[in-house]
C-alpha cells in the first residue's frame, strides 16, 4: 500500500508535464485538425530562451516568463507567416501536417547551432533533492511544484476558454469555422492566439523538465511523445480528456516502473493506449467527429 | 406589400452573373433578379435549379466566383468580396444547415451574434428576438444541437437578426419542419419585414413562400424563368401545377417531366 501511494504520486508528478503537453497539442487539433509536430521543439526553444536569460543573470520569473513568450511568438509566427499563406493556397491537412515538421526540423537546428548540442544543467529555483514527507509518501520540492503548476495551468485555461469572450471566440472558431467567420470574429486572430497558447502551455512543461534532467535540443522528445500518446488517449479533440489521458498515462509508468521493471515504463503506457483505444477508438472522452454537410 | 416603388434603385441588383463549379459546371447562368428595400423576395425552384449556389455567390461563399456579371449592393459592388466584407455591408445569410454552434448553448450562440457590436441598441434587438421566439429564452442554456429543427431555425434567425442586417438571406427555412412549425417561423419572417427588414428567400416550398413574399422569381437550370408579383405568381397555370400542386399533391417526378414539355416557359 505504501509503494502503491509513493509510486501513484511519482506518476502523477510526470503526468502532470504529459497533460500540459497533451492539452497544447489537443487545443490545436481541436481548432484546426493539425497534428503539430512541433510542439516539442517550440517548447525547447522557449526553454532554452529562459536558459539563456537565467545565464545573463535574470531573474528566473523574468527569464521564465520570457521563455513562455518566446514560444508563443515561434508559435503565432508560424502560423501567421507560414499556415495562413499555405491555407489560402488550399493546401490540405495532410500537407499542413508537414509543415510542423519542417517547423520542428528549422527550430532543432537552431537551437542547437544558438544553445549547444551538450546537455547542461538548467539552474531552478525548486530543487529535485529536497524531499517533503507526506505520511509515508516522499515527493521532491519540483515534483510538487510540477503539480502545483500544472493545476493552476489547467484551471486558468480552464477558466479561459469557458469563461471569458475570447474562450467564447475560440471555441466557436473550432466547431465551426465558416459560419464564425460570417459572423465578423476574427478568426484568424482567435487562432493564432490558441497557437501562441498551446505552445506556452508546452514551454512551461519544458521550463519544470528541464531541471529533472538535463536541458539539450532533444529533452522534449519524448514528453512530447508522451504526450502525443495522452492526447490520443484522452480523445485528440477534448481538452479534459487531453489532461485525464496525461496522469493516467503518468501514473501507468509510474506503477510498471515501480512493480515491474523501469524497462517496462514504456511498455505499459502503450499497451494501456492499445486497449483503450481497441475499445473506444475515439479515446476515452473524445467524440466520433459529426461530418457535417 | 407590393408597392410600386421600382423608381427607386433596388437593395440588391444581380445582372447577368454566371457561377461555375471547378471552373466548368455551370451552377447559375447568367442570371439577373433585383430585391427592392423594405420587402420580401423569393426564389423557387426544383432541387438542383442553383438556389443555394445563388444565395452563396451573393455571401462571397464561393471563391473567385461569380465568374461573370455583377451584383450591386446598396451602391456597392459586391461580386467576388470575401465573406467578410459582403457581411459586415449588412448582408447576413442563414444557410440551409442554419450555421449554428451546435456545442454552444443558445445563449452563447446568441452572444457570437452580437459580436463587435457595442451600441445601445442591443437590449432592444436581445427584446425583440425573445419576444419573436420565447422559446429560446426557456431554452438559453440548452446545447444547440438538443433543439428541435424549428427551434434550431428560430436561434438561426434570432442570431442573424442580432446583427442588423440590412438584407436578410435564407435557404430553405421550411426544410425539414412540420407544417405547423413552418407556419410559425414563417409567421416571425412576416414580423421581420414588418419591421423593416429586407428578405431575400430561398424555397422549394412555393405555398409558403408566396404567401408572405411580395415578389418571386422561379429558377431552374441556373436561370430565372419567370418572374412577378405574388398574386400572379399564383395564378400562373403553369406555377400552380408545377408549384403549388393543385389538384392534391404535389408533382410527382413523372409529372414534372411530362409537363415540362407543355409548360409556356
Ligand atoms: N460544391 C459543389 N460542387 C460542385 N457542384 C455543385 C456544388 N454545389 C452544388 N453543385 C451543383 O450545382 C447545381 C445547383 O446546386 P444548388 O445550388 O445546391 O441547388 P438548389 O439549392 O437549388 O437545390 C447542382 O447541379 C449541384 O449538383
Ligand atoms: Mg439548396
Amino acid at each position: 500500500m505504501q509503494h502503491f501511494l509513493q509510486y501513484t504520486v511519482s506518476g502523477l508528478a510526470t503526468g502532470a508535464i504529459y497533460a500540459l503537453v497533451a492539452l497544447g497539442l489537443a487545443l490545436i487539433y481541436r481548432s484546426t485538425r493539425i497534428l503539430n509536430f512541433a510542439a516539442g521543439d517550440m517548447a525547447t526553444a522557449g526553454t532554452f530562451a529562459a536558459f539563456t536569460l537565467i545565464c545573463m543573470q535574470i531573474p528566473f520569473g523574468a527569464a521564465a516568463t520570457a521563455g513562455v513568450v518566446v514560444g508563443a511568438v515561434i508559435a503565432m509566427g508560424f502560423y501567421f507567416i507560414i499556415l495562413v499563406p499555405a491555407q489560402r493556397r488550399d493546401a490540405n491537412q495532410l500537407s499542413q501536417i508537414i509543415l510542423t515538421l519542417g517547423l520542428a526540423l528549422i527550430l532543432q537546428g537552431l537551437v542547437g547551432h544558438f544553445g549547444g548540442t551538450e546537455p547542461q544543467a538548467f539552474p531552478f529555483p525548486l530543487s529535485d533533492a529536497k524531499l517533503h514527507k507526506f505520511g509515508t509518501v516522499v515527493i521532491s520540492e519540483l515534483g510538487l511544484g510540477t503539480l502545483g503548476i500544472s493545476v493552476v495551468c489547467c484551471v486558468l485555461f480552464y477558466l479561459l476558454v469557458q469563461k471569458t469572450r475570447i474562450g467564447l471566440a475560440m471555441r466557436a472558431t473550432s466547431e465551426n469555422l465558416p459560419a464564425a467567420q460570417t459572423l465578423g470574429i476574427p478568426t484568424r486572430r482567435v487562432l493564432a492566439f490558441s497557437w501562441g497558447l498551446a505552445a506556452g502551455l508546452g514551454v512551461v512543461a519544458g521550463l519544470f523538465l528541464a531541471p529533472a534532467q538535463t536541458l539539450d535540443p532533444f529533452f522534449m522528445l519524448e514528453p512530447f511523445l508522451k504526450g502525443f500518446a495522452a492526447a490520443i488517449l484522452g480523445g485528440l479533440n477534448s481538452l479534459p480528456g487531453a489532461i485525464v489521458g496525461g496522469l493516467i498515462l503518468g501514473v501507468a509508468e509510474g506503477w510498471a516502473g515501480g512493480y515491474i521493471s523501469i524497462a517496462f515504463k514504456n511498455t505499459m503506457a502503450f499497451l494501456i493506449i492499445v486497449a483503450v483505444l481497441l475499445i473506444r477508438p475515439e479515446g476515452m472522452l473524445g467524440e466520433e467527429f459529426k461530418e457535417r454537410v | 406589400m407590393t408597392t410600386d416603388n421600382s423608381k427607386t434603385p433596388p437593395l440588391l441588383s444581380i445582372q447577368n452573373i454566371e457561377t461555375l463549379y471547378f471552373d466548368r459546371i455551370y451552377a447559375l447562368h447568367g442570371l439577373s433578379l433585383s430585391v427592392r428595400e423594405k420587402e420580401i423576395f423569393a426564389v423557387l425552384g426544383p432541387n438542383g435549379a442553383g438556389k443555394t449556389t445563388l444565395l452563396k455567390t451573393i455571401a462571397g461563399l464561393i471563391k473567385d466566383q461569380p465568374k461573370k456579371g455583377i451584383i450591386q449592393f446598396a451602391g456597392h459592388r459586391i461580386h467576388r468580396l470575401a465573406p467578410e466584407r459582403v457581411s459586415s455591408l449588412g448582408i447576413v445569410y442563414v444557410p440551409e444547415d442554419r450555421g449554428l454552434f451546435r456545442e454552444l448553448t443558445v445563449r452563447e450562440n446568441l452572444e457570437l451574434g452580437l459580436w463587435g457590436r457595442r451600441d445601445k441598441g442591443i437590449k432592444d434587438d436581445l427584446e425583440f428576438c425573445y419576444q419573436l421566439f420565447p422559446i429560446l429564452k426557456a431554452r438559453s442554456t440548452q446545447q444547440a444541437e438538443t433543439l428541435s429543427g424549428g427551434e434550431q431555425q428560430m436561434l438561426a434567425m434570432a442570431r442573424a437578426m442580432l446583427r442588423r442586417p440590412r438584407l436578410l438571406m435564407l435557404d430553405e427555412p421550411s426544410l425539414g419542419l412540420a407544417p405547423m412549425i413552418a407556419k410559425s417561423v414563417y409567421d416571425a419572417l412576416l414580423r421581420i419585414s414588418h419591421a423593416g427588414t429586407t428578405i431575400l428567400l430561398v424555397e422549394q416550398n412555393a405555398r409558403l413562400a408566396l404567401k408572405i413574399a411580395g415578389y418571386g422569381y422561379i429558377m431552374e437550370a441556373g436561370r430565372i424563368v419567370l418572374e412577378g408579383t405574388s398574386a400572379s405568381l399564383q395564378a400562373n397555370e403553369d406555377v400552380k401545377e408545377l408549384y403549388l400542386g393543385l389538384g392534391g399533391e404535389t408533382a410527382s417526378p413523372k409529372g414534372w417531366r411530362l409537363y415540362k414539355k407543355r409548360r409556356t416557359w
